[in-house]
């Protein structure tokens, strides 16, 4: 379990990383913190000819507030978000999910960029900024874009990313004093991946009214009908929708699946309920 | 002076080198020249091998089955009628049996190259149909995993004494089905081996991490047609071995045979991963159970049919039958009933081979024979804990004999459960139950009651074909020039505390501190002969046998000390370290002066073996003494997600005289929580196509300290009539009852719901899928009641 020979390139900016990108063919792959792409070299699932290390880029840790976003950088690790090392835009949501992301050794080195590039569907961040409404900052060779959250992630591994395309920062909504959020997830134990993430945003201000279900071993999902009744008419309304949604959506997977996921999206309802 | 002999909680000697990372293991060790070995293994679970291509220019650095001149395949014999021996050729030879089996062996300056190397080797596969499973291989038209066999069987066999008159008559009758899961062991350190050619000793050093240095000796001599005298097993520090490190693997034979035949070092090390897929190779029972019962709920009869998931291949020295063999001899438990029957099968399939890992079957037996007990209890509306006093055997039956043979030396089995009983608070638990939890969890309780047969010697082994028997382990102890001693014993430290426990016993007899006790172990050139340390055997065998050497140096010391003083070797007590006749007295340190440096003092006739002694123990009842434990649990499961948590866990053990309290616990909480793994988290699934699906830790959870709970530990000392000090092994205890109490826990929080989970490890997902059946179940019954 020893990882098979490739290049090392320590980029020292996202243009040297595109560069560098660029120079492997596709072959190259970025690396954040290295927390997927490390085993996976080990493994020897993952065979770049040249790995290029993204942490001593200064502007992916850059931070940027207008009045109505955030922008961060992508490779913030998940204890620094915890342990509120940027401002933050949206009520605890990030440093709570943060602080429940595996083990603090893993968040030291994990970054949120990485692992929403990576696309775990049962990690946190994917579920968490789809939620969120977020948009991630992509650089390409031929410049900079936005994409929506919505159709950044293709599939469980697979986003829209280019091999030559690097996510750079992550731009978030900045929540109204009156915006709540609940996130939920289902562990079999202390640090796993999520067995199922309900989360749950209302900002009426903003009008922000999202009810996600995540870790489906795909894209998570966005639940509209959930979503409107929770809008429209609070919590419990929006409990009393969700089961039919779940089963429809969730049709694919069994009734235990369903059922662990229709509960982490009902208490995340019932806690933003108490809040 | 603090007593430091037996019942001394003193700190682990050993603890202080591996608390500052200064243990000495396999991958510590650096030699000049030393050579990294990988492992090109099968990724076909049953295939032929129609051809392997070597990269060119990886002449010396690559070898296959036929490169490996002069060595002879691992066959493990037995003289159990019908069982058949598998040839296990530590590089597959013709085809390959399972997925993990080594095919090719590379070569290189480090690891990484070495893979780089199996990477660049080409195997032309000829895909076989796979047996995935015992019911797969039991099939009549089943393919054969070793073709000259006539099924797939290495045996069919159990024990029959007469069910069918309380099966025809018994008024209560339980049927059930189990399943344990595959697991694997998980040492902290996985297996490594080094070896090198020792000009010096003319001798093949072979630095292993083994529970059996002196037996793994033999095994390789075996296989690489080698004199005995001409290999030493030096174990250094063992990780943990739990079984897995007391078989001879197919890696260690290759290391040696590597270093036999280039007279350079070369070192394999395991990783997480091979471990994970060729080391998933234990646990994995099937049940069929029907149980007799009166209308109390008393034991008439037991019916069992057991499949066990054996591999590929049967493991040298236990064999593929101790597993078996253990299963229908302990099923019954601490149970007193006379109707029995049991059926095993023993099932080649196409995975690794079957160890014994901790508690050998009793984690199964244990979880099959509690389940039955509470499902007893609940046919007959009575107390589980109630239905299970009714039947343990009782203090004053004590000697007793159970329907299977086995000889329960001593204790008091129901005032175990009833001390559980006590500390777990049944009655408010019950209480409890009455009122629905704020956070809608549903609160269950269990109980498990198991005997844990330890330091079994050479009828039992006998009887279960092993032609390794362990007879007497010896152990020598020595008084050094200065006052010191040294114990030397063939067992091996695996970090079950035997540096600190030997040391105990011989300060007990000898009364000099821990100290300036140093023991030596396993070294098969230093050490004198042990089967080695597995079946809870050490502390009562070299324990036992280190008792024995002391009395005897304690003797000489005596005569010695009594002609310096001037007295009678009867006059002449050892105390507190110091020799003494009367008031008067002198130090270990002047007779060993004496005897080594001065021997003009010395009385005539002395005895000319001086200070130190080899001396065997066995025994004289060698049938096993029987430790033995109530496991209690207290769980909540949310019945919305399937997820358990442990809200209280109890356990009273006796283990007989305990050497080192201290270390009698860390036993149990530390086998508790690999009972906890087997009982909630740990299963190596297997597809239809013999793939292993758990092949990282992200897929194989273990328990971790936020999924333990602080267990609660009581102890009972009845000692052993027929050991040295009254001992009894402890080292598998633990392991055994968690799976049984925890799961009587969850089926008695799911009991209102009308759910019952029968296998393990009880995942939320069994459990939703069981409370969702009950579900269903109840609303068709409504419906049609309806």
């Amino acid at each position: 379990m020893k990882a098979p020979v490739f290049d090392y390139h320590r980029a020292r900016s996202v243009q040297d990383a595109l560069a560098a990108l660029a120079d492997g063919n596709g072959d190259a792959k970025p690396m954040a913190g290295g927390c997927s792409l490390g085993p996976m070299l080990n493994l020897r699932l993952a065979r770049p000819t040249r790995v290029v290390d993204l942490r001593h880029a200064p502007e992916l840790r850059r931070v940027e507030e207008t009045s109505d976003r955030l922008i961060i950088g992508a490779l913030w690790t998940h204890a620094e978000i915890e342990d509120g090392a940027m401002p933050c835009a949206t009520n605890g949501f990030l440093p709570s999910v943060a602080h429940g992301i595996a083990y603090r050794a893993v968040r030291n080195r994990g970054t949120i960029g990485g692992s929403v590039a990576h696309a775990d569907p049962a990690a946190d961040w994917i579920s968490t900024l789809l939620t969120l409404d977020a948009r991630l900052l992509i650089h390409a060779p031929d410049g900079e874009r936005q994409a929506s959250i919505d159709t950044f992630m293709l599939g469980g591994y697979s986003t829209e990313l280019g091999d030559d395309e690097l996510l750079t920062g992550i731009v978030l909504p900045k929540l109204s004093s009156r915006g709540r959020w609940a996130y939920h997830k289902i562990c079999r134990k202390t640090g796993e991946f999520a067995k199922a993430i309900g989360a749950v945003l209302h900002d009426p201000e903003r009008g922000l009214t999202r009810v996600v279900c995540g870790a489906i071993e795909r894209t998570p999902i966005l639940l509209e009908e959930t979503s409107a009744a929770l809008g429209r008419a609070g919590p419990q309304a929006a409990a009393a929708v969700l089961r039919d949604e779940i089963d429809r959506r969730l049709s694919d997977h069994d009734a235990v699946f369903r059922q662990m996921h229709h509960t982490a999206v009902d208490r995340a309802l019932a806690e933003l309920g108490s809040k | 002076m603090s007593h430091t002999g037996i019942g001394a909680r003193v700190r682990r000697k050993e603890d202080a080198r591996h608390l500052m990372g200064r243990g000495r293991f396999v991958g510590d060790i650096k030699m000049p020249g030393l050579r990294d070995v990988a492992f090109l293994r099968s990724t076909h679970a049953h295939a032929r091998i129609r051809s392997v291509t070597k990269p060119a220019g990886a002449e010396g650095a690559l070898y296959t089955v036929d490169d490996l001149a002069g060595l002879s395949p691992i066959v493990t014999r037995s003289t159990i009628p019908g069982y058949k021996e598998s040839t296990h050729w530590p590089l597959a030879s013709g085809k390959v049996r399972f997925v993990g089996e080594p095919v090719a062996m590379a070569v290189a300056a480090n690891r990484a190259e070495a893979e780089d190397l199996c990477d660049a080797v080409l195997v032309d596969f000829d895909p076989l149909p796979v047996i995935a499973s015992s019911e797969a291989g039991r099939a009549p038209d089943a393919p054969r995993i070793h073709e000259e066999w006539s099924d797939n069987l290495f045996l069919e066999s159990g024990f029959d004494s007469e069910v069918e008159e309380v099966a025809r008559t018994a008024p209560v009758k339980v049927t059930r089905e189990y399943r344990t899961a595959r697991q694997c062991m998980h040492p902290m350190e996985g297996k490594g081996v080094l070896a090198y050619w020792d000009y010096q000793a003319s001798q093949l050093v072979v630095v292993t991490s083994t529970q059996v240095p002196h037996m793994i000796r033999t095994g390789l001599a075996e296989c690489l047609g080698l004199d005995q005298a001409r290999i030493r097993v030096m174990p250094p520090d063992v990780g943990g071995g739990f079984g897995y490190k007391c078989v001879l693997q197919p890696e260690e034979v290759l290391i040696a045979w590597l270093a036999l035949t280039r007279k350079t070092p070369f070192r394999w090390v395991e990783d997480r991963r091979e471990h994970l897929t060729a080391g998933a190779n234990t646990r994995q029972h099937q049940y069929r159970i029907t149980a007799y019962a009166d209308e109390r709920g008393r034991l008439l009869g037991l019916d069992a049919e057991v499949m066990v998931d054996t591999g590929a291949y049967s493991v040298w020295p236990f064999t593929a039958c101790l597993e078996p063999s253990q299963i229908a001899g302990n099923l019954p438990g601490p149970y007193d009933f006379q109707a029995y029957r049991c059926k095993t099968y023993t099932v080649a399939t196409n995975k690794p081979a079957f160890t014994p890992y901790r508690g050998v079957a009793r984690p199964g037996v244990c979880f099959a024979m509690e389940l039955t007990i509470d499902a007893i209890a609940r046919a007959v509306g009575r107390e589980p804990v109630d239905v299970r006093a009714e039947n343990l055997v009782t203090a004053d039956q004590m000697p007793f004999t159970n329907v299977t043979k086995k000889h329960f030396d001593s204790g008091d089995y129901p005032a175990s459960l009833r001390r559980a009983r006590e500390m777990i608070k049944m009655d408010e638990v019950r209480e409890r139950q009455g009122a629905a939890e704020p956070d809608g969890r549903r609160i269950g309780l269990g109980f498990a009651t198991y005997t844990e047969q330890s330091a079994h010697g050479t009828s039992v082994f006998s009887s279960w074909g092993l032609s390794v028997i362990p007879g007497f382990d010896q152990a020598s102890v020595k008084i050094t020039p200065d006052g010191g001693v040294e114990v030397r014993a063939g067992i091996h430290t695996i970090g079950q505390g035997l540096e600190t426990t030997l040391a105990q016993i011989a300060s007990e007899i000898l009364t000099i501190p821990i100290d300036r006790i140093t023991v030596t172990l396993g070294d098969t050139a230093t050490t004198p002969y042990s089967t080695g340390a597995y079946a809870s055997r050490g502390i009562v065998m070299s324990g036992g046998a280190t008792s024995k050497a002391a009395q005897v140096v304690a003797g000489q010391v005596r005569r010695i000390a009594a002609h310096l003083m001037k007295c009678t070797p009867e006059e002449v007590e050892l105390k507190d370290g110091r020799i003494f006749a009367g008031n008067r007295s002198i130090t270990f340190a002047d007779v060993g002066f004496a005897w080594y440096m001065r021997p003009d003092l010395l009385p005539a006739g002395v005895d000319s073996r001086g200070l130190e002694a080899t001396e065997a123990y066995k025994p004289d009842v060698d049938s096993g003494v029987f430790s033995y434990a109530t496991h209690a649990a207290v769980v909540a499961v949310d019945p919305k997600t399937g997820m358990v948590e442990i809200l209280d866990y109890v356990i009273v053990e006796d283990c007989g005289r305990r050497v080192n309290p201290m270390i009698v616990e860390g036993q149990a909480y530390g086998g508790t929580a690999q009972g906890i793994g087997t009982a909630l988290f740990e299963e190596s699934p297997y597809d239809d196509l013999g793939q292993p699906l758990a092949s990282t830790l992200l897929d194989y959870l273990l328990p971790g300290p936020t999924e333990l709970p602080s267990i609660r530990m009581d102890h009972f000392e009845t000692l052993s009539p027929y050991s040295a000090h009254g001992i009894k092994g402890v080292g598998e205890g633990g392991a055994i009852a968690p799976p049984a109490a925890i799961v009587n826990a969850i089926n008695d929080a799911l009991a209102p719901l009308g759910a019952e989970l029968t296998q393990i490890p009880a995942t939320p997902e069994r459990i939703l899928a069981a409370i969702l059946a009950a579900k269903g179940q109840m609303e068709k019954s409504r419906e049609t009641a309806a």
